[in-house]
């Protein structure tokens, strides 16, 4: 069992292992605006990722391969956030100075704009709360889009409404 | 114990479903008592929003017998409706006034139930057993080719396993990827009643093959004797057992039985919830009691790392629902039904580990171990069996198109092999082609349309997370 991957025994992948697997993209392009990742490392028979693309910049040779994204062609429209059926994609904007926008799925009941969330890692862990800035939502799945500190942008990949 | 006053399970707020189904409110009795059902219901269901979780007595030892696997394919649920024994009120509807009756034990023979008042003779091209995701897209593509189908299934609904499921479809765009598999159903269901060629007969059993490719179905006042040119077991599959002490109480589940309740009846299970198992099953449905309202305390699972998809398995670890690998059930404990469970880690050869024990309080231990295809009829049909663990149990052999051993006998879903709903729909349409040329001669568009369907099932099982799927395969595939 020594070839089985760490985050397969967890559920949890490190921002690095993202990058080996070619997902992440680089800083100076999600400088210059949003773009998505897709942390998706495992062979699974899907595709539904590469028909939502409006622009074409998703792409897999064969339907059970690793997504391969075209960073220039993306534009962060997070359709795919909203059809992901592993609600794996994610949206991420550092093209700001003081802040990083980053746009989560979310198959829950929906926060509202200027609501404050709580931010949740991937494993779980609270990271502080953010500011709902855009909610999309299609076939009952939502696109949260979310203010956070931008040394979190690569960290927080779920939000959770804050208890009345 | 009859009523539980102030207890009602049912779940009035999801981020994904509606309850519009609930039609009115049916009045019936449970044990002499007034219950409060709505139509569109099973009684199983019913009684389990108003807290009533008691349905049978065991034989043996008079254990309480609740909820297991909600889809008429175990026995727990066994009452008597009405003078008539053995209903299995997990597939059978609420209807207003009528007498639902705990069994202790074994039934009394009926006395007021009359038996069968009619009889129809029934000649069809094509007889589909099961309207689950194989047997409607079985339906659908064989009434393309100007066929008679008869189309059975047990339950008062088709739709099968897709009913409840919430999920967003993987796979392709083509074959409802993106959709939810409820929306698939309440789709291929649609379409079935628009074909003039497909008769559907809900709530009838398929009991077994005869001489001369007759049939015997039943329902439960009439009785159709029918003799088909082909038949498709399109039967689906039953959710497996794991031995521990305390597995028998109530608030110990199927993960399928808690899909149904909370996904199809909008009932919530229970709050508190350990799940045993890290395939698929145990992920998603974990996922979906989070969204149902209830709190996950954790996965278990025997084997050093989690047996379903990653992209799963992070859904839930990002909501905090921790996974422990190399762990498994010892015990559930509980009065009248499960308190607490204890959960142990396992070594190399998956034995106990003294001294890791944890004890978890919890009203709900979900078991998600594996499914067991439905072969009931294959093997009465005297289909030619396998076993093959990486299949799921005792397979039939069948041809690359999807015929048994015995000629016009199909198989195709998770009666074939477990897998998942898409590749089960695609089995359907295989099984239905190969039908439909055995009927009528290699129409070149069947043959056409079945080798492209055969040709992308290759490919979506070249998938490495399907290995232990293609490789099984091998061995039951015959020429």
């Amino acid at each position: 069992m020594t070839d089985v991957p760490g985050w397969k025994k967890t559920g949890i992948i490190t921002v690095e292992e993202l990058k080996k697997f070619g997902l992440i993209p680089p800083e100076e392009r999600l400088k210059k605006g949003p773009c998505v990742i897709v942390e998706c490392p495992e062979e699974i028979p899907c595709n539904i990722c590469v028909s939502a693309c409006p622009v074409g910049a998703i792409s897999k040779e064969k339907i059970y391969n690793i997504p391969k994204v075209d960073w220039e062609k993306c534009t962060g429209c997070g359709n795919c956030v909203l059809i992901c059926p592993g609600l794996a994609c994610f949206v991420v904007d550092l093209s700001h100075d003081d802040y990083a926008l980053v746009t989560v799925p979310h198959e829950f009941l929906p926060p509202k704009v200027g609501e404050k969330v709580i931010l949740l890692g991937r494993d779980g862990r609270k990271l502080g709360e953010g500011e709902v800035v855009r909610v999309i939502e299609r076939n009952k799945t939502y696109a949260i889009t979310v203010k956070v500190k931008p040394e979190l942008a690569m960290e927080v990949r779920a939000v959770w409404k804050k208890m009345k | 114990m009859i009523a539980v006053p102030g207890v009602d399970r049912r779940i009035y707020q999801h981020p994904i479903l509606d309850f519009k189904w609930r039609g009115r409110k049916i009045k019936f009795y449970f044990e002499g008592k007034e219950v409060i059902g709505y139509e569109g219901e099973s009684i199983a269901a019913a009684l389990y929003a108003n807290g009533i979780e008691i349905w049978s007595l065991s034989k043996k030892y008079n254990r309480p017998r609740g909820p297991f696997c909600m889809i008429g394919k175990c026995s727990s649920c066994f009452c008597t409706v009405d003078g008539r024994p053995n209903v299995r009120i997990c597939i059978e509807p609420v209807k207003e006034g009528i007498h639902v009756q705990r069994q202790k034990g074994l039934p009394d023979i009926p006395t007021t139930w009359k038996t069968a008042e009619e009889e129809e003779i029934l000649e069809t091209d094509i007889l589909i057993i099961g309207g689950g995701p194989a047997g409607l897209s079985a339906a659908l593509k064989a009434s393309e080719y100007d066929v008679n189908i008869i189309l059975v299934d047990e339950h008062f609904k088709l739709g099968g396993q897709l009913k409840k499921q919430t999920h967003k479809f993987f796979g392709s765009k083509e074959l409802f990827g993106g959709l939810r598999g409820f929306q698939i159903a309440e789709k291929l269901t649609e379409e079935i009643k628009k074909r003039k060629n497909i008769r559907v007969l809900t709530q009838t059993t398929a009991y077994g093959l005869f001489r001369g490719n007759w049939v015997g179905l039943a329902s439960y006042n009439k009785l159709y004797r029918v003799k088909a040119k082909c038949i498709i077991v399109a039967t689906g599959a039953h959710e497996n057992y794991l031995a521990f002490p305390g597995n028998d109480l109530i608030g110990v589940m199927g993960a399928g039985g808690a899909q149904t309740l909370m996904n199809e009846y909008g009932i919530l299970p229970g709050k508190n919830v350990v799940v045993v198992g890290s395939g698929n099953v145990g992920l998603i449905v974990s996922y979906q009691l989070l969204q149902a309202g209830a709190n996950v305390k954790c996965i278990v699972e025997i084997l050093p790392h989690i047996g379903g998809w990653f992209v799963h398995a992070a859904k839930v670890r990002r909501y905090g629902i921790p996974i422990y690998v190399k762990h498994t059930v010892k015990e559930a404990i509980g009065k009248e039904r499960v308190e607490k469970v204890i959960i142990t880690q396992v070594d190399e050869k998956f034995q106990p580990i003294p001294g890791t024990e944890k004890e978890i309080e919890c009203d709900l231990l979900l078991l998600a171990v594996g499914l067991t295809p439905d072969i009931r009829f294959l093997a009465q049909a005297g289909c030619k069996m396998k076993w093959n663990s990486a299949l799921g149990g005792f397979v039939a052999l069948r041809t690359r198109y999807l015929e048994t051993t015995v000629p016009g006998v199909f198989v195709a879903g998770d009666a074939s092999k477990i897998e998942e709903a898409t590749t089960a729909m695609i089995e359907g349409q295989i099984a239905a082609l190969s039908a439909v040329i055995k009927i009528k001669g290699p129409i070149e568009k069947a043959v056409k349309e079945r080798e492209e369907l055969l040709k992308f099932l290759e490919e979506y099982r070249k998938s490495p997370v399907l290995r232990r799927t293609r490789e099984g395969l091998k061995e039951v595939v015959i020429e």
